[in-house]
């Protein structure tokens, strides 16, 4: 196993979950693909870790990533929640009162 | 060898679940789509022998996406598990400007001359992490917790009704107005 090998891996899947997180209108499809973006995130400093930098630091920065993950996803279910209270929809596109 | 063709079908399947999120027909078929690629990670995970991480990665995931399937039926007023959807937008450009990075980040993954791998970490790796954690690195955690405590009271309030503000004033057992619009102040 190398270290190429694992970043290509990592790459593609932070690549499809950007494909996700453009392309759909559900908000929690969004937050999907924003998920499989931190996953390749989580990969990629595994494999920076185990073949370059082996101290403990490394599992520090897994940790406060997949912290990053949960906040994430309570933060997207409330704002999923509150827009379909408030609107009936969950739909990404039915939230654009900033876009200016 | 066997390493790298474990870790190569991991990837494989992790990709192909992650790309299968996107395509399959009902919202129910996403979520266990994204379960696999994320077990599939986590297993990637437990191969460089991180244990712990690899095994909280894979719970809280599988967790996350019983919760996301419960959140599908509630809101999507369907059977999810029968009703076909497309809800994209901009599907071109999405697709043009992912595959664009990925070639970006592949070139620089294959032409940046990185430096010679280092020994890879022996011993108990959660016991160091532990250490870690309460030692050199506990002010990261100390960030994170606030941080996290704020998520818990930041999606309480966004998603509960307001329902203890629907109300005249501010003694809290006076009676609630019957506004069109509940969450406000009265009047």
């Amino acid at each position: 196993m190398s270290l190429q090998l694992v970043l290509i891996a990592a790459a593609a899947l932070f690549c499809v979950g950007l494909y996700g997180a453009l392309s759909q209108q559900v908000v929690v499809m969004v937050m999907m693909g924003l998920e499989l973006m931190l996953n390749a995130v989580i990969l990629a400093v595994t494999a920076f870790w185990w073949f370059l930098a082996p101290a403990p630091d490394g599992q520090v920065l897994l940790l406060v990533v997949i912290a990053a993950m949960t906040v994430e996803m309570a933060m997207g279910f409330a704002v999923a929640t509150l827009l379909h209270r408030s609107r009936g929809s969950d739909m990404t596109d039915m939230a654009t009162d900033l876009s200016g | 060898m066997l390493a790298v063709i474990v870790f190569c079908a991991l990837a494989v399947v992790a990709i192909a679940s992650g790309v299968a999120v996107f395509r399959v027909d009902s919202m129910a078929r996403a979520t266990y789509a994204l379960a696999i690629s994320f077990v599939a990670v986590g297993a990637m995970l437990l191969m460089f022998d991180l244990d712990y991480i690899g095994v909280i990665t894979i719970l809280m995931m599988v967790m996350e996406m019983a919760i996301m399937a419960i959140y599908m039926i509630m809101f999507m007023g369907m059977n999810p598990a029968l009703m076909p959807m497309s809800m994209v937008h901009n599907n071109r450009w999405a697709l043009i400007l992912s595959a664009g990075t990925f070639v970006l980040l592949a070139a620089g993954v294959l032409l940046v001359p990185w430096p010679a791998p280092a020994e890879s970490p022996t011993g108990d790796l959660t016991a160091s992490l532990g250490e870690t954690i309460m030692g050199s690195k506990m002010l990261v955690m100390l960030t994170v917790s606030p941080i996290l405590f704020a998520t818990i009271i930041a999606a309480l309030v966004l998603a509960n009704p307001r329902g203890r503000y629907d109300r005249w004033g501010d003694d809290l057992k006076r009676r609630s107005p019957h506004d069109l619009r509940r969450g406000g102040l009265g009047g």
